[in-house]
């Protein structure tokens, strides 16, 4: 999701392709003074990019700043900048590197500073935490502020009332707000095409993400992943940018498949790979490289993860649909992974360890997060029971520096490994 | 009876982390069946008119020793989702037939899926509420809600639940709520007539209670108040908030008055109040709720404001309608609604002058020293710059 | 012969295990760890190898024909106090000499020939008092020489620079410079030296049956024996510290689970609780791990907890499990946090409490963490097995077995008073099987 460490990985075409997207994008919103372009903040569930786009809006997501700074080093200082000014140190990391952020003059990647957001759209996706975090940045900048609620998924099911209430919002608050703030009127055809690309660049996507079934996986899906989710989690979902970027991506994946290749690591091509796993939970960013490198030095590589799906869930089937515009993209908010209950994100990753022959699942417990962590211990316990493989289970937050102790996650990931490697042996022995 | 007995009952129930009073409920006719619900609010009019009882789940308190619960629970995780677990885990909860688990924050939204896998043969909902307050937009989705609640008990029930039933049973409860607002009215005018952990002991018994015995027992009280005499002391007016979902323990509520402040509003258990008019009586009875629900409530953190301005609106209307000399921001320890919140509360307050503090708490705190010394040097600095 | 050793890299003490090809145990070492994960792991192992000698030298004697099982015992113990008398007293001549160069600096300048006449009258003395220690039938309250050396120092120093001018301060500087060095030193190499001094002096005071060249003759063949290393798997908190290479280094859990197992072969779930970390494992029928637990990022609830309320009590940590032990209730304790425990103790107290039954409080919410990490990892089905340091605290022992009962009805508590050697051992028999399962 950052441009930040790839420049150190083996350059593929895809990566530089990412890496000048992103430094564009940077570009395009702190340039907004000049060129005139209205800039909305939003988040990265429920991120409506293709509709953002319809009015020639520049689209920020606090989220991956705040991620850029944790991969930067620079979370921490927010962190805590925020904590003195009164936020305390129980919530949510990105909430306070964000606040953080802006007592620091909000400087971008590029090292120049951010505009203020013209219009904030909160898309309550998911995650609770989104509708203060919103609050607190519409107390900061008092700009136009249209909420958009996502019911969640409760029963594990979509009802018509919940699509209903979400396109309704769409029309009604979500829309005419749009068209306030950019001026410009709302192009349902502009939307269409959009939402086209954007399915054809979700195709490529799933196809990638799948690569992973191959034993002997091309792509790490969780470390690597969160590079390959970039351009259709953030700012580029419906653009032509991103057909391209998925198109190169699948190409290479292919190539990796062809000649029997593992994934790219920050070292260079992985070596044998000894397991196979399944990972719960965002990553750490403030040790982003260190906690890889925790894995590939094992031979670990993640095949299937549920990060890679907080902003979209595309591989049961889900696609945006330029024939039901407004509806779809309902259907793509309420089906976020954070917006499903337990039961569906147990049944999930139960699917996940067995169609990508898992040798475990490892759940990431972030502290920030509840939405992702409140309930992951039972989880763990149904998976072990469902699939008979081993869970274990690791403590660590998204930018704060202070929650991750590096000694502690490796000694844990060591036992784990060995544990799988044991009862392997047994079971050859047996 | 005068108020203490009536208190040392509200005492009884407090303490009983088996329930009995609800199982004795529940066992006195055959086909009776209970639902639970947790904070901030549930529209109980829908249980009670399926003939059920609703009942408030607030946690295990302080003298619950919580084992499996914590299996489930990180650190870093508020408390009462881990007693609650421990309480369905260890069989306290048998006698629930329905679990209701309102729209409130993330850890109390996945407990609902938790206790669906984890207690399959109980009926287990997420209650979502709108965050929308537009009729057409919020009020459809919102009444919409509360019909599939309303077929689901109906099942549940094994019958029908009719318009009037419901409408019935909101009379009732705007009964109810009239006498909760007007104890609360008392304890504003005269708070030392109403000691705070007689207020929230009459209010945790209306968690437990059917709504027509706790009628009952705040009609008594009420009457019973009256007729005494309590010393009047000189504290200061404070009004306690963020405290809507995992409750303090008593002590600490004790605590905070015996530092020096009456408590002259606060935000536990929210349902008995979350409707602060009267609820009509006619027409649609669902589309009467949601009315209520979207023009009429009472605010926490876990409500969206839709504008920037509302944010602390309602906290800064009860300061001035109840006189309040300050506020103490009291929340529960990783409360990401009430914590989240709080930066915007204490800036509205400091903005209108109003002095604040803040702590946190866990239900099972154990030691009260320094909440007493906060609160002590909180009375004492207001009633030195008054 | 073959050796097969585990080394245990505890957070406060290492601990090493000496097992033989079959898979018998011959000797059990451990010492403090120091800052020094290498000399730690060198001296647990040095212990455990002199531990491997004792017992050959017992199946040794055992068949001298003529000698009683109760003269064998008796022999190698007063082998064992003389052994250690050598041991020492190169020690402390060690530390007498290093102090002796310590005492050569700027910071005393022109005082080291009286600082140096001191020392040897300081050391004459120690080495008089201390000999004490290794008299028959005493008992050491510790084998570390820190232990016995340092308490001892500072009386006899303090005496002696009162009666002939030194600061008091300059020699307790000197010996804080000298006693690392000294500690990380080896001993010199010649044990089995050593072993026949000790001997010699043993066979003079002991009135035996038996021709005395003939068990010298018997103790010689066994020190003739050379004690290979074959195989050193190193596990345990400090693990990653050492000079060993991946293969030779085993997960703290997966060591426990086969060492609990090992010694307690239907356990299925052990739980360890360590100075840092508490630990619940489940294993199978073959004492391999199928789940673990530990305690999250934060400390409470393990060792250190107790060390703490020790400190803020002002007592010593081994005399928590006692009071505890006195108490008439249990005052609960609800903060589970370390710092915040220490301050609920304070309004315990300030409330009139007894300690006593704070003390049982605070075990009691100690094993309650315990049995949250227990029930996390799966809870309990079949035997279960107790290690670490808390192991030996009777008041936790207590406590933990109420639980267990109450949550997991009538199960068979295994608590071995030298689990303390659980990982070692699990650790040894990995090494074991690395090189016996390989041929």
């Amino acid at each position: 999701m950052s441009a930040d460490i790839q420049t150190e990985v083996i350059k593929e075409a895809s990566m530089l392709k990412q890496k000048e997207m992103i430094a564009r994008n940077y570009d395009e919103l702190t340039s907004t003074a000049e060129s005139g372009r209205k800039m909305v903040s939003t988040f990265v569930p429920g991120n409506l990019n293709e509709l953002i786009n319809c009015f020639g809006m520049l689209n920020n997501l606090p989220e991956i700043n705040a991620i850029n700074n944790g991969m930067r080093k620079k979370s921490g200082a927010m962190i805590m900048d925020a904590e003195r000014a009164g936020h305390s140190e129980d919530v949510c990391t990105y909430v306070k590197a964000d606040i953080g952020m802006m007592s620091k003059g909000n400087i971008a990647p590029n090292g120049k500073p951010m505009p203020a957001p013209d219009m904030l759209l909160l898309s309550y996706t998911g995650c609770f935490t989104f509708m203060k975090w919103f609050e607190l940045l519409r107390h900061e900048y008092g700009c136009e502020t249209v909420m958009l609620q996502v019911p969640y998924t409760g029963d594990g099911v979509i009802t018509d009332n919940m699509r209903q209430f979400v396109v309704k919002q769409l029309k009604e608050e979500v829309i005419p707000a749009m068209e306030r703030v950019s001026g410009v009127k709302f192009d349902i055809d502009r939307l269409r095409e959009n939402l086209a690309r954007s399915a054809k660049a979700e195709d490529d996507l799933v196809w990638v993400l799948e690569s992973a079934k191959n034993v002997r996986s091309p792509i790490d899906a969780y470390f690597g992943g969160v590079y390959y989710i970039g351009p259709i989690f953030t700012a580029f979902r419906g653009t032509e940018d991103a057909v391209e970027y998925y198109r190169l991506l699948r190409g290479e994946v292919e190539k990796r498949i062809e000649q029997g290749l593992g994934p790219i690591t920050p070292e260079g091509d992985m070596d044998e790979e000894r397991y196979r796993l399944v990972v719960e939970g965002p990553p750490n960013w403030t040790s982003f490289r260190e906690f890889w490198k925790m894995f590939y030095d094992e031979g670990a590589v993640v095949v299937a993860s549920t990060y890679t799906k907080v902003g979209g869930v595309y591989d049961l089937g889900f696609r945006h649909d330029p024939e039901r515009p407004l509806e779809s993209l309902a259907e793509y908010c309420l089906g976020c992974y954070t917006n499903r209950n337990l039961p569906s994100r147990v049944e999930l990753l139960e699917k996940y360890v067995n169609e990508y022959q898992a040798d475990g699942l490892l759940i990431n417990s972030i502290k920030s997060c509840n939405s992702f962590s409140a309930g992951q211990l039972l989880m763990m316990q149904e998976i072990e029971k469902r699939t008979g493989k081993p869970g274990a289970f690791i403590e660590t937050d998204l930018v704060d520096p202070r929650y991750f102790s590096a000694a502690n996650v490796k000694n844990r990931l060591e036992s784990y490994f060995q544990m799988i490697n044991q009862k392997r042996q047994s079971t050859k022995v047996a | 009876m005068g108020t203490e007995s009536i208190i040392a009952r509200c005492e009884t129930l407090f303490e009983d982390i088996d329930f009995q009073v609800v199982r004795e409920w529940k066992a006195a006719q055959q086909g009776r069946k209970v639902v639970g619900f947790m904070p901030v609010y549930v529209p109980e009019e829908i249980i009670h008119a399926a003939g059920m009882l609703p009942m408030g789940i607030l946690g295990g308190g302080s003298d619950l020793e919580v084992i499996h619960g914590d299996a489930f629970y990180q650190s870093y995780i508020c408390r009462i989702p881990r007693s609650t677990v421990e309480l369905g885990i260890t069989g306290r909860l048998d006698f629930l037939d329905g679990m209701l688990f309102p729209s409130i924050c993330d850890v109390i939204r996945n407990l609902s899926g938790m206790w669906k896998l984890m207690q399959p043969k109980v009926y287990a909902r997420y209650f979502d509420v709108p965050q929308n307050y537009q009729d057409d937009v919020g009020g459809v989705y919102y009444q919409e809600e509360m019909q599939e609640l309303r077929r689901d008990l109906a099942k549940l029930a094994g019958h029908e639940i009719s318009d009037e039933a419901i409408l019935g049973s909101i009379g009732i409860y705007n009964r109810h709520r009239q006498l909760v607002r007007d104890l609360y009215a008392l304890r504003s005018a005269e708070p030392w007539k109403v000691p705070s952990t007689e207020a929230y002991l009459l209010m945790r018994a209306g968690m437990l209670l059917p709504v027509e015995e706790h009628i009952e027992m705040l009609k008594g009280y009420l009457a019973a108040v009256e007729l005494e005499d309590k010393p009047r002391r000189d504290n200061c007016r404070v009004i306690i908030n963020g405290s809507f979902c995992e409750q303090p323990p008593l002590n600490l509520i004790k605590s905070i008055e015996m530092a020096g402040c009456y408590v002259v509003d606060d935000d536990y258990m929210l349902v008995n109040r979350w409707l602060m008019e009267e609820v009509s009586t006619e027409g649609d009875p669902i589309r009467n709720l949601a009315d209520a629900f979207l023009h009429h409530s009472a605010d926490s953190a876990a409500k969206y404001c839709t504008k920037k301005e509302e944010v602390g609106q309602y906290l800064l209307d009860s300061v001035k309608k109840n006189s309040a000399e300050g506020v103490i921001f009291a929340a529960p320890s990783f409360c990401d609604p009430a914590l989240l919140e709080r930066p915007m509360l204490a800036d509205r307050m400091t903005q209108h002058n109003i002095p604040h503090i803040s702590f946190k708490y866990a239900e099972n705190s154990g030691q009260m020293q320094p909440i007493r010394e906060q609160a002590g040097t909180f009375a004492d600095s207001i009633k030195l710059w008054s | 012969m073959k050796c097969y050793i585990g080394i245990d890299l505890g957070s406060t003490t290492t601990k090493a295990v000496v097992m033989d090809a079959g898979g018998e145990v011959l000797g059990r070492g451990i010492t403090n760890s120091r800052s020094n994960y290498d000399t730690a792991s060198r001296v647990a192992k040095l212990e455990a190898f002199i531990s491997t000698r004792f017992t050959l030298f017992h199946r040794a004697l055992e068949k001298v024909s003529g000698l009683q099982e109760a003269q064998v015992d008796r022999l190698l113990e007063n082998l064992e106090r003389h052994f250690r008398l050598e041991l020492f007293l190169e020690q402390l001549n060690d530390l007498h000499q290093t102090c002796a160069v310590n005492a050569d600096d700027l910071r005393y300048p022109g005082q080291k020939d009286r600082i140096c006449a001191v020392l040897d009258v300081v050391f004459q003395k120690l080495a008089e008092k201390l000999q004490k220690l290794f008299g028959p039938g005493v008992r050491r309250k510790s084998d570390f020489f820190r232990d016995l050396a340092g308490s001892e120092y500072m009386a006899v120093a303090e005496e002696a620079s009162k009666t002939m001018g030194v600061f008091f301060e300059t020699l307790i500087n000197i010996y804080d410079k000298s006693i690392i060095d000294v500690e990380n030193r080896p001993p010199n190499a010649d044990m089995a030296g050593k072993f026949l001094r000790a001997l010699d002096r043993v066979l003079r005071e002991e009135d035996l049956t038996v021709d005395p060249e003939t068990i010298k003759q018997a103790i010689k063949d066994v020190l003739d024996v050379e004690l290979e290393e074959s195989y050193v798997v190193g596990t345990g908190y400090g693990r990653v510290r050492l000079p060993f290479s991946k293969d030779h280094i085993r997960s703290e859990i997966l060591c426990h689970g086969l060492g609990a197992h090992l010694m307690y072969p239907n356990t299925r779930t052990v739980l360890d609780i360590g100075g840092q970390d508490t630990k619940g494992i489940q294993v199978d029928s073959k004492g391999i791990v199928v789940n673990f637990q530990m305690n999250d990022r934060c400390a409470a609830g393990c060792g250190r907890y107790l060390g703490y309320i020790a400190d803020e009590m002002n007592l010593g940590l081994h005399e928590l499990g006692p009071m505890a032990m006195k108490a008439t209730k249990a005052v609960r304790i609800n903060s589970t946090c370390t710092v915040f425990a220490g301050a609920e103790l304070r309004d315990r107290l300030a409330l009139g409490e007894k300690r006593e039954n704070i003390m049982a409080g605070l075990h009691r919410s100690i094993i309650l963490r315990a049995m949250s990490i227990i029930s996390r990892s799966g809870g309990v089905t079949n035997e279960f097995t107790f290690t670490g340091g808390v192991a030996k605290n009777e008041a936790a022992v207590t406590e933990l077995k109420k639980l267990v009962r109450e949550n997991y009805g009538d199960v068979k508590i295994n608590i071995d008073p030298d689990s303390i050697y659980t990982g070692a051992l699990g650790g040894a028999e990995f090494a074991r099987r690395a090189v016996e399962q390989e041929a």
